[in-house]
């Protein structure tokens, strides 16, 4: 036992040595400038933010100065407006991973099916993902759900059904239904590619076996499409957590708060309202809350290059 | 009819139902850029109309539209083409010298992107503004290399690992130097996929909006921040709204069309094959 596992990997060590020692590159230097710009990219304004957090900091006001302490975090804690922005954010967050998730997992299975023009159709649903979301905000604004023009207050009035008043009434609704949009054709890609990884044997075996296609679609396609399901979920939560944009151009997080996520309320605590102090404290936790999410998929991406 | 074909005239169907649902608000906003402005606000909407390309000529007779154009086209190339100069280096060495490091190295790398961009918002603003970076296309340039760096390094690794290394050896006992090696074999054996990746870097560059709505205002302006500023109800043009934005979207929708199946690599960090 000792003498195999002493003696076995010495060749192979010294073959791997050897060979890099011929090879003679420095893969140091190569790797060096990705790294370093990458750690400041991130170290430098992190501490800043966390450094801010704690200091009375006013852009208008030079006067305001020092140490706050834990001020900023208090006040911020015992704000209103922190968990408002909070729960819009899960809020958004969520349903638009239920609509998308949902309905992408669908439009997979379809899109997965042999049809007259498959490929130009798939390019078309495809797209939204690729419109720059001020355009996206801007479209679905005005030309779908303004209130006297838009095609939305068309169907309605044609329908004879009340006209829905989308920004006023259903703020935090309607911005969750752009975000939604843009995002579909995202979960659409990953999941039909993985779908398509699936092995036809299996799909055959199963067939023969005389599954329909529920069972077929709850037995074998769903269980094969979890890992993809997680990866989108948690791909997507990253980027959501900090939608802005949409919200910029729609709302700007009114009326009142009713459509501010954390991303949005941070803008308006240090763009327009120019407490520093209280926006980096906002920011550290953001910077936490987007930590949590990301740990699981870094892990899970971790799983994926075992090899 | 047999019933196979049936079955497939219907998934026809519904499938070209649903793309075209999911389609709409793209192919509106299409069909209005070519109304005359009393008919793109008309309400019964029209779809029936004598196109015309009247907006398109007065964008593009607006200078300023080609202004946060070029602005757009060259922050996003810039980006591109740094963030691919850095990472090339780091990425073959990853791939051809891997240690017992480089698997966490790469992970480390993709953590920085999961740091959300509000949370550093306040410091980037304040050392741009300090150093005078504010509404500048190379302070955006910077900006949008760091952001794509990991995903341009992760997908360059991805390539290069495929690469057979049979034929970098082969090209080594020819007597190659390591430079040689990259340039004169490595590269052009990657180059559909240095493409693609460059190819996303671009479309992620074009469409991004949180740093240049905060970090711009005209000068480096790109379009995106061009097109938010329509958001006013005063300066409402729907038309000229529609063709502004056909404009800007529709080079990089067929970019996003022509690297789809790259996309879902890069995009899932190679996570979902």
């Amino acid at each position: 036992m000792v003498g195999t596992t002493t003696t076995a990997p010495v060749p192979t060590t010294t073959a791997v040595v050897g060979r890099r020692s011929q090879r003679n590159v420095k893969t140091l230097p190569l790797i060096a400038p990705s790294v370093i710009v990458l750690f400041l990219w991130m170290i430098v304004p992190l501490a800043m933010t966390l450094w801010f957090s704690f200091q009375y900091y006013n852009l208008l006001d030079p006067s305001v100065g020092g140490f706050a302490g834990i001020e900023n975090y208090t006040y911020l804690l015992t704000d209103p407006s922190l968990w408002t922005a909070m729960a819009n954010t899960i809020f958004l967050v969520f349903w638009v991973l239920v609509i998308t998730v949902g309905f992408g997992t669908l439009l997979a299975v379809l899109f997965d099916q042999d049809f007259y023009g498959r490929g130009v159709a798939r390019l078309l649903a495809i797209a939204p993902f690729f419109v720059m979301p001020t355009v996206s905000a801007l479209i679905w604004k005005n030309m779908l759900m303004h209130p006297v023009n838009g095609l939305f207050a068309f169907f309605s009035r044609s329908l004879g059904l009340p006209v829905i008043d989308f920004f006023g009434s259903l703020p935090l609704t309607s911005v969750i239904i752009i975000v939604a949009w843009q995002w579909l054709p995202f979960a659409l890609l990953i999941l039909l590619t993985a779908i398509q990884s699936l092995d036809g044997e299996q799909k055959e075996a199963a067939r023969m076996d005389g599954a329909g296609p529920f069972a077929m679609f709850f037995f074998i396609i769903l269980p094969h499409l979890g890992r993809a399901i997680s990866v989108v979920i948690m791909i997507e939560t990253i980027f959501l957590l900090s939608v802005f944009a949409e919200i910029y151009v729609t709302t700007s997080g009114g009326p009142g708060l009713a459509s501010t996520n954390l991303a949005f309320l941070i803008y308006l605590r240090a763009l327009r309202e120019y407490d520093v102090g209280g926006a980096s404290a906002a920011g550290v936790i953001a910077v936490i809350l987007a930590n949590i999410v990301a740990i699981f998929l870094v892990r899970s991406i971790a799983k994926n290059i075992a090899d | 009819m047999h019933p196979k074909t049936r079955e497939r005239l219907i998934m026809t169907l519904v499938g070209w139902i649903a793309a075209g649902l999911i389609f709409f608000p793209i192919f509106w906003m299409v069909l209005t850029s070519f109304k005359p402005e009393v008919e793109a606000i008309a309400t019964p909407p029209k779809l029936f109309f004598t196109p015309t390309l009247e907006n398109y000529i007065t964008v593009r007779e607006r200078a300023d539209y080609v202004h946060f154009a070029l602005n757009s086209v060259i922050i996003s190339v810039g980006a591109t083409f740094l963030a691919t100069v850095i990472a090339v280096p780091a990425a073959y060495a990853m791939a051809f010298f891997p240690g017992r490091k480089t698997k966490d190295l790469l992970l480390w790398m993709l953590s920085t992107k999961m740091m959300p961009a509000v949370g550093v918002l306040i410091p980037i603003y304040l050392l741009f503004r300090d150093i005078g970076a504010i509404d500048t296309r190379w302070g955006l340039i910077v900006v949008y290399t760091l952001m794509n760096l990991p995903i341009v390094v992760w997908m360059l690794y991805t390539f290069f690992k495929e690469v057979p290394k049979d034929i970098l050896e082969a090209g080594r006992m020819d007597g190659a130097k390591p430079k040689q090696e990259v340039w004169m074999l490595l590269m052009p054996l990657s180059l559909p996929g240095i493409a693609s990746t460059a190819l996303l870097s671009i479309i992620l560059c074009w469409n991004e909006a949180f740093w240049s709505l905060n970090l711009t205002t005209s000068a480096a302006a790109p379009l995106t921040t061009f097109i938010a500023s329509f958001s006013a109800p005063e300066g409402l043009f729907w038309a000229k709204l529609s063709a502004a934005s056909t404009i800007a979207i529709a080079p990089i929708l067929v970019f996003g069309w022509m690297s789809q199946r790259q996309l879902v690599r890069g995009l899932t960090f190679g996570a979902v094959k």
